[in-house]
């Protein structure tokens, strides 16, 4: 692997790498609090919140964009809450409803602006632009220590390294509070943690986890992100330290061979055009937590307690 | 005499004849819980005695949680004062600890024992101090002392219901308090663990420390409490099980869900 793999491949990797751990290390608490689709639909509502967000600053930076998805949440909690009570529909059929509707509201907005100047269309939205964000200036693995060539690195690299690192950061000092609020809420409560800024505090770091990646890698990987490493870290361990680390190997594996395979794949089997990455990603993940389920050491999951 | 004292004395615009909130180690004040529109305690007063055994008693749905709960802090109060050994609680959570409803939590949770015992260290270890021997060794006795040194490395969804109690026991015990909450300790739990968890509860009497028990199980309340909490929404009585604990008490606390019947079963003291 040489100059071209440096270029054309190795910046798209570890924007997929970085991009998967930021979203699957919230997953694991989202998941042990049963608030799963809650990373789903945030990957939903942001669609409309960047599109206003860009109408209103022509733009595609980081703060507006943030900004604006942080403002379509709000606005959709409100209509949940508004459903929930003049329609007396119950929280979950709500929510299902307002996340689906903002985010095809979002799609029309979308092909309703002129965008021609930006990485911003409904393709953009499902699947990102992974494959497009290669390092021009590379010209091989010296290039790592060049530099001039560094300079030209992928502006979406480093926001995606930035978002990964506040998340990480973030969760190893919080850890215990962010443990034990998850197991017992109310436990939790009487010995002082602030367990409602903690579980807004984990769905602000869901949301800044996937509105960083949304740019880069689009919505299909952040909503398989946030599952299906999680989900399979949580059948190989019956220690949450130790989930959350197989999260990360499973994240990492996913963007790596998904990345891989989107590239070369097609190529093995005699194909000429590679297919997505984001795509064949989410698919690898996919099978990681499909294989964990059939072989997994803690597959046998105990279930409820026994009466005794 | 502390200052939340005198202004108790002062707002009642009499000399202090009851005793001083500094005494109690739990004082409520006009606690009033509401989900949505409904009251769910509604002005309850109380005064729990220090170094006391006491059961809050009620039919399903009378408030016995949720007072905990908002005592705590866990729920919001609407109004009302809860004063911990005469200070607002808030200042003196770490002489407080709680057991929440065994069935309140996912057992299936990726953690072993020990780990959910040392939960109980939280104030001390705050967010980074690592856990130390002595702490792994002060969570082990107290998992001793209920009875399940063994457990320590086992994942908490392979226990028995009454295991898991016992654990969540041992977790409170961890927390060293002078105050005990606990909801339902004995619910669904065998016998070995009820025996084991009230020869607990009755030794942190002993240790000069006072004990709250939201109680279900009216057979075993004469038994196990030297003082009941009736309660229904609102409160109905408070005192010693010996003069408290009524037929007629019940039958206020219960109203007709109670079969007389039932009552004669039960071994009420003679008032």
């Amino acid at each position: 692997m040489g100059a071209e793999f440096v270029q054309l491949s190795l910046t798209p990797i570890l924007i997929g790498i970085l991009a998967a751990i930021a979203c699957a290390l919230p997953g694991n608490f989202l998941i042990l609090r049963r608030q799963a689709l809650i990373g789903d639909a945030i990957s939903h509502v942001v669609l409309p919140g960047i599109v206003v967000a860009f109408i209103v600053t022509g733009t595609i930076t980081t703060w507006p964009m943030l900004i604006g998805a942080a403002g379509a949440a709000v606005v959709a909690v409100i209509i949940i809450e508004a459903i929930r009570r003049v329609g007396r529909i119950e929280p979950g059929a709500a929510m299902g409803v307002v996340f689906t509707a903002l985010f095809a509201a979002g799609v029309l907005l979308l092909e309703q602006t002129d965008t021609s100047g930006v990485h911003l269309d409904v393709e953009h939205a499902l699947y990102g632009n992974l494959e497009s964000l290669i390092w021009f200036s590379a010209e091989g693995w010296g290039s790592l220590l060049d530099p001039q060539a560094l300079a030209g690195l992928p502006p979406e690299l480093f926001r995606m390294a930035a978002a990964a690192f506040i998340i990480g950061v973030l969760t190893i000092i919080f850890w215990r509070p962010l443990k034990i609020s998850t197991f017992d809420e109310g436990f939790a409560g009487a010995v002082g943690v602030p367990t409602t800024i903690f579980s807004l505090g984990l769905v602000i770091a869901a949301a800044v986890a996937a509105v960083a990646a949304f740019d880069a890698v689009g919505s299909i990987i952040v909503i398989a992100m946030f599952i299906c490493p999680p989900a399979a870290a949580r059948l190989m361990t019956n220690r949450l330290e130790i989930q959350v680390l197989w999260s990360i190997v499973f994240a990492t594996l996913s963007a790596i061979i998904g990345y891989v395979l989107a590239g070369y794949g097609p190529l093995w089997i005699g194909r000429d055009h590679a297919v997505s990455a984001a795509g064949m990603i989410a698919t690898v993940s996919g099978i990681i937590l499909a294989l964990a389920c059939l072989f997994a050491p803690h597959r046998a999951r105990i279930g409820a307690p026994k009466e005794g | 005499m502390s200052e939340v004292a005198l202004e108790l004395a002062s707002n009642e615009g009499k000399a202090v004849a009851k005793p001083l909130p500094a005494d109690s180690p739990l004082l409520i004040q006009e606690l009033t819980v509401a989900y949505g529109e409904k009251p769910a305690v509604f002005s309850v007063d109380a005064s729990i005695q220090p170094q006391s055994m006491t059961a809050i008693v009620g039919p399903n749905g009378a408030g016995k949680s949720t007072l905990l709960k908002a005592v705590l802090g866990i729920v919001p109060r609407l109004s009302g004062k809860v004063l911990v050994f005469g200070e607002p609680i808030e200042n003196v959570m770490q002489r407080v600890a709680y057991v929440p409803q065994r069935a309140s939590v996912d057992w299936d949770f990726p953690t072993r024992v020990i780990d959910v015992v040392l939960m109980g260290l939280y104030r001390e270890l705050g967010l980074l101090r690592l856990v130390r021997r002595a702490h792994r060794e002060r969570a082990l006795a107290c998992l001793d002392r209920v009875g399940m040194a063994d457990f320590a490395d086992r994942q908490i969804g392979q226990l028995s219901g009454g295991q898991q109690q016992r654990v969540f026991l041992a977790r409170a015990l961890a927390q060293n308090a002078d105050l005990y909450l606990l909801d339902e300790p004995f619910a669904g739990v065998d016998a070995a663990t009820e025996r084991a968890i009230i020869d607990v509860l009755k030794a942190l009497r002993g240790e000069k420390r006072t004990v709250v028990c939201v109680h279900h199980d009216l057979a075993t309340v004469s038994d196990y409490f030297s003082n009941v909490l009736l309660i229904n929404i609102r409160k109905i009585a408070e005192g010693p099980v010996a003069t408290t604990f009524t037929a007629e008490n019940l039958q206020k606390t219960y109203g007709g869900r109670l079969a007389t019947a039932h009552i004669d079963q039960l071994k009420l003291p003679v008032a």
